[in-house]
């Protein structure tokens, strides 16, 4: 069981207003992930959950148990910190050990425990050695491990993935993700980046200044962002987004057209521009676009093989159904 | 970790270590406060009376005041530029790669941990003695008639003692800090055309000011009270009393307590000015 | 900098440091030898450097004749117990200051070194007067108090320097793990400070049995420790060379010793920290 309620939580820094009041449920065997920019709060509402800091008012529950004023050592949760945290005098083995140890477990179950994370993390090798001797990777598995021991009712993620290099990112994402479905126990996992969230999760909670912008899975905010904000952070490359009178067409404060809902054509089109930058994936090509008239540069995402090249001319036509609407308080028209 | 609880215990768990100290500066300043104002002989009478700022007067007219002033400038001065030199160059050397680097460095560092009473009396005896010491043999073996360093180049021969103890701390600090030169940094400037000693100025010296500062701050505080260095020495005489001394031997040897304290808060000034700034370069690096 | 240098400039820079290094150090070489020679041999004209007769004869009549293990009792014990209360005082006041900083905890650092800065010399009657009504003048008691005071401030902010080294998040891990307070300072964060708390217990040592103001200003013979012994030797009518530098080789040897295996954590010490 897993499921975490807060109610009304604020939490200030002195007189600085961090997270203003908040409401958020989590369901059990939920995967949920807090994202947004840095110094959103994402990480702070974590450290809220895990009672590593004090709520300054409001309350949360646990399965429906009160656990506003039950110190961290209690809440029956576990987190892997961005810096993985091992303690550096005490070897894999012992690390993983640690809290199984606090709980006063015995020695038996402690090793057969061990045993099968060590296993399940490709640890075996590495139980004797100390985490200084071991690469970031490995001691992101030794932190997973130490978590995943103590069988808690939600796992909390700070951040875990930050410290890696882009290669072992992926393969990690696709590890705690798969990990995810094998225990199938929440999961909180704070990021800023838009695509962990995006392959990751079942619910994406973006936060902006404390305040919780929308919740939904990801498809539902790629989809019908409810903000600017939103539809600006989620989705790779950035979506177009197109004020002035292109968006007074559409009888909307700004307009938002995703890069890959914009077509290429031979000719005509509603946007005739000059090639900027060209970025050729391979997979893809993204085309930067200037002089299209509009005061915005627009970036498109195409295929592979269009051979446009910088100072071309080229014609843009985008899905007219496609385009996202705002208001002037930058909340969606539907 | 910053919650309400643990916010306390910390509180309780600094008490005794601030309070000591409080107790420790405050109650023995008041009273060094306190006495600077009243005519305070021992030996002849005890406390005879309200003073006023006389003591003050009378220390600063005194003609063994401004003497003393003069030598403790001498002495940090000569201290000071005698060590932050050969500390750079040696800093420099060291950072250089040879064969025996840790054992040089041990013997570099050695004069640091010989107590001072120890060094002031090895060099008084066995190198500065005008029969039997050191000096004396090698000034003969030249043909030249031996010194009498304590008596007739008496600060020259403080000033070499207290920098024979100081200048193991100035090489270790800037050793220190030249060895967290960023090489990529030296090797952009030599890329760029910058020659040997233009790489010193340039970079080294400009990396190293840093460090040098606090040598010199440090330095200057303890220097300004340095005792036992002419305490076993020359005991003052010669042209050796520092403004420390000087009180030292008001309060402990004449017993005119009124007039030592007197002193002892110009001394209290006097350092609070040179801390001042420590404390700057200090706090700021706190914050980072 | 990983570039190679020929053989020649590497053999220059290492005749010109082993001559300088020789240099600083042949004061305290030459002493230790003397210490080994006979009185007439020690004022030999011309000096005699290795070739001599060894004799362990100058270490017995010290020995022997000044109590020399008096001194060296209380020198030991001023310095240990200074050493030992201060950190009694200082560990938790650190811990604090590291791991719960609040908006003030800096003001009370430099503050704290600050007090450091006091010249002696400004306070010296008052804590004579001090010493007499307390009876704790000549006491070791009395210096050991004065001596943990004035290093107290090196030793909280040494602890400071060390323990905030320690990352938050490793306690916070203990916490999560589900680990009491007592055991998050008995198995995560003890055994990570060990070693620097070793390393100002043993810094702290070296300068408070170095310290040559208090020490000489406070005892006359009772608790009189090695400075002061040393100090004795001043006197014209004890002017022997090799006796003399058999003590002064008796009261640097031990702290020579520990000074070489602290000399990594010296300049953290006495900066406060400022020069990394």
């Amino acid at each position: 069981m897993g499921q975490i309620t807060l109610k009304q939580v604020t939490k200030k820094f002195g007189d600085v207003e961090v997270i203003p009041p908040l409401d958020l449920t989590i369901h059990d065997g939920e995967f949920t992930v807090f994202v947004g920019p840095s110094g959103c709060g994402k990480s702070t509402l974590l450290r809220l959950i895990a009672g590593l800091e004090d709520m300054t008012s409001g309350s949360m529950d646990i399965d429906g148990m009160d656990a506003t004023s039950v110190p961290p050592s209690k809440r029956g949760l576990a987190m892997v910190f961005q810096s993985y945290a091992l303690y550096p005098h005490m070897s894999v083995r012992k690390n993983i050990a640690f809290p199984m140890r606090m709980a006063g477990m015995d020695q038996a179950e402690q090793d057969k425990r061990i045993e099968q994370a060590a296993a399940a993390l490709n640890l075996t090798d590495y139980l004797d050695r100390k985490p200084g001797q071991l690469s970031g990777g490995q001691r992101q598995r030794v932190a997973i491990g130490r978590a995943i021991v103590r069988e808690p009712s939600a796992f909390l993620f700070d951040e875990p993935l930050s410290n890696l290099d882009a290669a072992l990112r992926v393969g990690m994402r696709l590890e705690i993700s798969e990990m995810h479905k094998r225990l199938n126990t929440t999961m909180i996992y704070v990021t800023h980046d838009q695509v962990e969230a995006m392959t990751m999760a079942d619910k994406i909670v973006v936060l902006r200044a404390g305040v919780i912008e929308q919740v939904g899975s990801p498809l539902e905010l790629y989809h019908s962002p409810r903000n600017v904000f939103v539809a600006g952070f989620i989705g790779s490359p950035k979506m177009n987004l197109i004020e002035g009178e292109e968006a007074a067409k559409h009888s909307a404060a700004s307009i938002g057209v995703r890069p890959e809902h914009i077509d290429v054509v031979e000719s005509g089109g509603m946007w005739t521009g000059t090639v900027g930058v060209a970025e050729h994936l391979g997979s893809d090509t993204f085309f930067h676009v200037h002089e299209t008239g509009l005061a915005e540069t627009i970036t498109v995402r195409t295929e592979g093989d269009i051979m446009l090249k910088h100072g071309d001319t080229i014609h843009l036509n985008p899905r007219v159904d496609l385009i996202h609407r705002f208001d002037a308080q930058g909340l969606r028209i539907e | 970790m910053a919650t309400q609880h643990s916010r306390s215990a910390a509180r309780l768990m600094m008490a005794p270590a601030v309070v000591l100290l409080l107790g420790w500066m405050l109650v023995p300043l008041v009273m060094t406060l306190w006495f600077s104002f009243r005519n305070y002989l021992p030996l002849r009478g005890g406390d005879l009376g309200w003073a006023g700022f006389d003591n003050y007067v009378r220390f600063i007219n005194s003609s063994s005041f401004w003497p003393s002033v003069s030598t403790t400038l001498i002495i940090v001065g000569g201290v000071l530029a005698i060590t932050i030199v050969f500390g750079v160059l040696l800093a420099l050397l060291l950072d250089q790669p040879m064969w025996g680097q840790g054992i040089v460095r041990i013997l570099v560092i050695a004069p640091f941990f010989v107590m001072p009473t120890v060094s002031a009396l090895v060099w008084k005896n066995m190198f500065m003695d005008p029969v039997n010491g050191l000096f004396a043999h090698l000034w003969k073996f030249f043909g030249a008639a031996p010194v009498e360093w304590l008596s007739q180049a008496s600060l020259t021969s403080i000033i070499i003692i207290v920098s024979w103890q100081w200048l193991p701390f100035a090489t270790l600090i800037l050793l220190t800090a030249v060895q967290s030169l960023d090489g990529e940094q030296l090797e952009a400037s030599e890329m760029d055309g910058a020659k040997p000693l233009q790489r010193f100025g340039f970079i080294i010296l400009p990396h190293l000011s840093r460090a040098i500062t606090i040598v010199v701050l440090i330095q200057t505080i303890f220097l300004l009270s340095i005792f036992a260095e002419i305490f076993v020495t020359t005991g003052g005489s010669f042209g050796t009393r520092t403004l420390t001394y000087l009180i030292f031997q008001r309060v402990l040897e004449s017993q005119n307590i009124g007039l030592g304290s007197a002193g002892g808060i110009y001394a209290v000034i006097l350092a609070n000015i040179i801390a001042i700034f420590l404390m700057r370069i200090v706090g700021k690096n706190l914050d980072a | 900098m990983a570039r190679n240098v020929t053989t020649q400039r590497k053999i220059i820079n290492t005749t010109a440091a082993w001559v300088i290094g020789l240099l600083i150090f042949f004061p305290i070489l030459w002493t230790i030898l003397t210490s080994f020679k006979t009185e007439a041999t020690a004022i030999a004209d011309p000096p005699v450097f290795l070739f001599f007769d060894w004799t362990l004869e100058n270490y017995q009549v010290v020995n022997e004749r000044s109590n020399y293990g008096r001194f060296l009792w209380n020198s030991i014990f001023i310095a240990g117990g200074s050493t030992i209360l201060g950190l009694i005082v200082a560990i938790p006041a650190a811990w604090s200051m590291a791991f719960v900083p609040s908006r003030r905890t800096k003001d009370i650092l430099l503050w704290m070194l600050s007090t450091k800065m006091l010249p002696a010399v400004g306070v010296l009657y008052p804590i004579y007067l001090i010493f007499i009504k307390f009876g704790l003048l000549d006491s070791v008691l009395g210096l050991t108090i004065v001596l943990m005071l004035i290093n107290l401030p090196i030793i909280v902010w040494m602890l400071y320097t060390y323990f905030r080294e320690i990352p938050g998040e490793i306690l916070e891990a203990a916490r999560m793990d589900g680990a009491s307070l007592k055991s998050e300072l008995l198995y995560v964060l003890t055994p990570m400070a060990v070693p620097g708390i070793a390393s100002t217990l043993l810094l702290n040592f070296i300068l408070a049995w170095n310290e040559a103001f208090w020490t000489l200003n406070l005892t006359a013979a009772k608790a009189a420790p090695l400075t002061a012994f040393i100090a004795s030797y001043s006197s014209p009518e004890g002017l022997f060379y090799a006796k003399l530098s058999a003590a002064s080789t008796m009261a640097i040897a031990p702290i020579l010793i520990l000074g070489w295996f602290s000399q990594k954590q010296l300049v953290r010490g006495l900066t406060f920290g400022a020069v990394k």
